[in-house]
């Protein structure tokens, strides 16, 4: 009888080329994703005299530095752009660049295009890589000298990391989303809680997840302190993948889909840890911090430095004072000055559709920036209506990119000023100097537009379906 | 990168948990190329706040003493260049960003973690001040101002660090395994390649 085993395990034997005395395993990399910040590492590349050694499983993208609007740009970003452009020209990688109607954030594009299937092993110098990772691949970020190491021999050297699976049964309530979910089990376990781990998420909650869904929560797991998340491939997967560009056509279809059925994991298989999570316990969850464990319900307060654990009440105290927050005061009563939906945690379809379903015939109180994760997702949610949705409720419909989750092209949050945002980091800084980021999901972002301050969504999606 | 086995030099304490690499270095920086130097990113916002921050303070540090899930979030490794072109040999911490460390490693600086307790030991010791610290990579030890302690760091990244080891030449001697490996992968698995 053989011994039970995880998907993760199954994943890293498939593609372990040889294992070291030292434990360290040279993995092969079936898809290699590249963008304009990949510049360090096509120099290290190119001073050695180095070519790509796999161009047909290499694929670039513009999206960190991409223009969202009008496609102008400063000197130095266009620099970025340019210089992704000739190495991508120069070493024969296929690029989708500004023009390319296949354009759009990495993370977005590579589940869109077909170019992410279960079963491969797929890195990216960008630690969102982990958003893959929802099709049943094995998906995790990588540094500079890495994407180098990647480039020149299509392998990477990887210690295993250790396994664990967060279950989360039951059904989610009404309004209640991946990012809520996700949210939720790291403000529950920490920013660093699962730190050397690679999750697997399962459960009835999960299974009962959109790819979308999926996507937005194997997309945080980073910022759990996860290596990389996992969901087993189903149905709701094949039929994604079905008919997209770089998909396997015919053919090789029934052969793909045979083989991606065998990926989950054995019963009886042992993961190194376990958590249970209650699906029906979670709400709308928004952070009120500059860590995204600092994550609460919309109906909590803003906790008190003095509640907390000794070891966190430092943390929370800069947090409350670079936030501009006090104590105790209900989070429904912040109020923001700006919103902004989008990025590769949630800038895809059904994001959009939730967001505007909130905003349809309502007016913003506040200004506001909507950029869809993909071109693609652009031209259909415009064939939808819903950009026009958007548009009428007063935010501002721009091309799309990494734009304001990371402000790399311009798209910045004022010093001092309070931004409701779909994206997944509130870092101090992480949107512009200064700036302060309340995390949510896209529903909540549009619950905080039209009241102008952090709100439950629920009641504003009642008699709406 | 030439391997290194002893750091000898200054520590200082950054009091922060979570100092993640957004705040390491901004992104509006990473657009400079790396010969520009880019130890003035280090922390940048921080220190242009505060006058007082311990790294405007010493502007000569080389070991940062720090608390937990340093160097989380961004792969960037920029974040690590603006920790070694700063100066800086040495981060303890009881627990680091999982790509922070790697990138760490593949830059010559060393993440040491650390229990809590020796930490706040060490940052209390430190204070405000700075303190003499050596390092002994070879056998996992150091004495930071006077505290001799066991640090933790993974068996194969000590030796990549001591021995300098380069993973591009390391990987060369293994193309032919790389070579078959691809070909038996996509034979019994064509699907795996991007279709056209």
């Amino acid at each position: 009888m053989t011994v039970p085993q995880t998907l993760f395990a199954k994943l890293w034997a498939a593609h372990e080329i040889m294992l070291r005395d030292d434990g360290t395993s040279l993995l092969w990399v079936d898809r290699h994703l590249v963008h304009e910040g990949s510049h360090h590492a096509f120099a290290k590349l190119n001073d050695r005299g180095m070519t790509v050694a796999a161009p047909d499983l290499t694929f670039g993208v513009v999206d960190h530095y991409a223009p969202t609007r009008a496609r102008e740009v400063a000197a130095d970003i266009r620099r970025m752009i340019e210089t992704l452009g000739k190495n991508a020209k120069s070493q024969g990688i296929r690029l989708f660049d500004l023009r390319d109607p296949g354009q759009g954030i990495v993370h977005v594009i590579g589940p869109e295009q077909g170019l992410t299937l279960p079963g491969l092993l797929i890195n990216c110098g960008d630690s969102h890589t982990s958003t893959h990772g929802a099709f049943g691949a094995l998906a995790f970020g990588v540094g500079a000298t890495e994407v180098a190491h990647i480039l020149a021999t299509q392998t990477i050297w990887q210690q295993r990391p250790k396994t664990m699976r967060i279950t989360i049964d039951g059904t989610m309530g009404a309004a209640v989303s991946a990012k809520d979910l996700a949210l939720h089990w790291i403000a529950k376990l920490g920013a660093d809680g699962a730190r050397g781990h690679a999750i697997e998420y399962a459960g009835s909650a999960v299974e009962a997840l959109s790819m979308e869904g999926r996507l937005t929560l194997c997309n945080l797991s980073i910022e759990g302190g996860a290596r990389l998340g996992l969901v087993a491939p189903d149905q709701v997967t094949f039929d994604y993948i079905e008919g997209r560009n770089f998909a396997p056509k015919a053919g090789a279809w029934d052969a793909a889909v045979k083989d991606w059925m065998a990926l989950k994991t054995d019963d009886g298989a042992v993961f190194d840890r376990e958590v249970s999570i209650n699906a029906a316990e979670i709400a709308p969850t928004v952070t009120w911090g500059t860590s995204p464990e600092d994550a609460l319900p919309i109906t909590e307060h803003v906790p008190d430095p003095a509640d907390l654990p000794l070891n966190k009440q430092e943390q929370a105290r800069a947090a409350l004072e670079y936030m501009g927050l006090k104590a105790g005061m209900p989070l429904e009563a912040v109020n923001v000055d700006q919103v902004f939906i989008g990025s590769c945690t949630n800038g895809r379809i059904e994001d959009l559709r939730l967001a505007a379903k909130v905003l349809a015939g309502r007016k913003s109180q506040v200004p506001g920036l909507v950029s869809p994760g993909s071109t693609l997702v652009k031209k259909q949610a415009e064939d939808e209506g819903l950009a026009q949705i958007f548009k009428d409720a007063g935010l501002e419909w721009v091309d799309s990119g990494c734009s304001m989750c990371v402000g790399m092209n311009g798209d910045l949050v004022g010093s001092g000023k309070r931004c409701a945002s779909s994206t997944n980091r509130n870092f101090k800084g992480r949107q512009g100097r200064g700036a302060r980021t309340h995390l949510m999901s896209p529903a909540m972002v549009a619950a905080a537009a039209v009241t102008g301050h952090l709100a439950d969504v629920r009641p504003l999606l009642e008699g709406r379906t | 990168m030439s391997g290194c086995t002893k750091i000898e030099g200054q520590a200082v304490a950054l009091r922060q948990s979570n100092v993640d690499t957004d705040q390491l270095i901004p992104a509006r920086f990473m657009s400079a190329p790396r010969s520009d130097g880019y130890g003035g990113f280090l922390l940048h916002d921080a220190r242009q706040e505060d006058a007082e921050h311990v790294l405007n303070r010493f502007t000569r540090a080389d070991v940062l003493i720090t608390r937990r899930n340093f160097g989380s979030g961004s792969s960037r490794e920029a974040a690590v260049y603006a920790l070694v072109d700063f100066g800086i040999k040495a981060v303890f911490a009881p627990s680091f960003g999982d790509i922070f460390q790697s990138n760490a490693v593949n830059n010559g600086l060393l993440p040491a973690r650390l229990s809590s307790d020796q930490i706040e030991m060490l940052i209390d010791t430190i204070g405000e001040g700075d303190a003499k610290a050596s390092v002994d990579l070879a056998d996992g030890t150091a004495t930071i101002a006077g505290h001799a302690v066991s640090f933790d760091l993974d068996p194969v990244w000590q030796q990549k660090l001591v021995n300098g080891w380069d993973d591009i030449d390391l990987t060369a001697q293994h193309n032919e395994k790389i070579t078959s490996f691809r070909a038996a992968r996509f034979a019994a698995h064509p699907w795996a390649l991007p279709a056209t």
